[in-house]
């Protein structure tokens, strides 16, 4: 991993990206979850599919921005793209540097492993039995990193694996390339 | 260089702004300027499929990787990555000229401008001011969330922003 990369992006976040209250932040999208939960009644599976479509909706339009604003290219491999979301995406807006690990032999497969989770920052799940077992709390992000991606004609399947939230040892998110979409790579490129 | 007009194509090649930024520009009909945007999607298709190999841009080909270069990242306005690296880039003629710039997600921005030769130092400026242009689009169109992907771009705030970057003052 450059280090030039790292200073960059350290760089774009420190002076070109905008920055909102951590409390506003979390409590924006706590309450956006939490009236999820109510207004579907506590069916968590369909709460995790409802924060993976709204993620989608934003990924598929923060992609144009960060693109715009660190004028990154195509990435030569998936490997790339893993160290590029990590070091520089959740850099800039999150301004967290997750692990990127568990690549599996193939180099198709890969995990962000983060050691904290701004979204997450004062949450308990309820103590309903339930929601411990099927909430994924922070899922909004799988829909995130799935829109973006697929806006760069990149088909991946990203899902949690654990989060501290139920009580596992860490957070973590797969991400696993399904494969490129070749047609839709606009013309011009080779 | 005078800015004459802005273009935005979407990935299809619709066209999905066109906007006038000099007084005494001939107005086209609507149906005319979507012929116009459709046209220069498809010379570009074709210019991409027809450039000799010889004159392609190798710096992908030589395997440099993102990580390793310097390239972005680095300025106070990032050199943008153009995925338009075999297809049309810029069109010369006696009375205007024409710039291309196409993002990674395929949107085509389109520049046209007043006649300014060769000299390679326009070229960089109609990068520049396309560069900007991108930003102001991520931010401005992409941002509003009551903007549809795809569809025509009729944001207020858009017209404005990119009205003062290229109206001449």
């Amino acid at each position: 991993m450059s280090k030039a990369v790292r200073t960059a992006a350290d760089e774009i976040w420190k002076n070109r990206v905008e920055k909102i209250n951590v409390e506003l932040f979390t409590l924006t999208y706590g309450s956006v979850v939490s009236q999820l939960c109510r207004d579907l009644n506590n069916n968590y599976c369909e709460v995790n599919k409802q924060l993976e479509i709204m993620g989608e909706n934003i990924g598929v339009r923060l992609i144009e921005d960060f693109l715009a604003r660190t004028g990154a290219g195509r990435c030569n491999s998936f490997k790339e793209t893993g160290e590029i979301i990590s070091k520089v995406g959740f850099k800039i807006f999150l301004n967290i540097v997750p692990q990127v690990t568990n690549w599996t032999d193939n180099g198709k497969q890969f995990s962000l492993v983060f050691d904290e989770n701004p979204l997450a920052e004062f949450v308990e799940l309820p103590d309903d039995g339930k929601a411990v077992k099927e909430l994924w709390y922070s899922n909004v992000l799988c829909g995130v990193l799935k829109g973006a991606l697929q806006m760069v004609q990149l088909d991946v399947d990203v899902s949690f694996v654990s989060d501290v939230l139920r009580g596992h040892d860490q957070t973590e998110i797969k991400l696993r390339l399904i494969r490129y979409l070749k047609d839709e790579i606009p013309a011009g490129e080779d | 260089m005078t800015i004459y007009s802005l273009y935005i194509l979407n990935k299809a090649g619709g066209l999905i702004y066109q906007q006038d930024y000099n007084p005494g520009l001939l107005k086209l009909s609507a149906n005319d300027y979507l012929v116009l945007a459709g046209t220069i999607h498809g010379v570009h298709a074709i210019a991409s499929k027809i450039t000799p190999f010889s004159l392609r841009d190798d710096s992908a080909a030589a395997g440099q990787s993102l990580l390793n270069t310097n390239s972005f990242l680095n300025h106070p306005l990032p050199v943008n990555y153009t995925s338009n690296k075999t297809g049309l880039n810029f069109i010369q003629t006696d009375f205007f000229n024409i710039y291309l710039f196409q993002s990674l997600t395929g949107i085509k921005f389109i520049l046209v401008t007043s006649p300014n030769g060769v000299l390679s130092n326009n070229l960089t400026n109609a990068e520049l001011i396309l560069r900007k242009i991108y930003i102001i689009f991520s931010d401005y169109v992409m941002k509003n969330p009551f903007y549809n992907l795809e569809m025509p771009i009729r944001c207020e705030l858009f017209d404005l922003k990119t009205t003062q970057l290229l109206k001449p003052v």
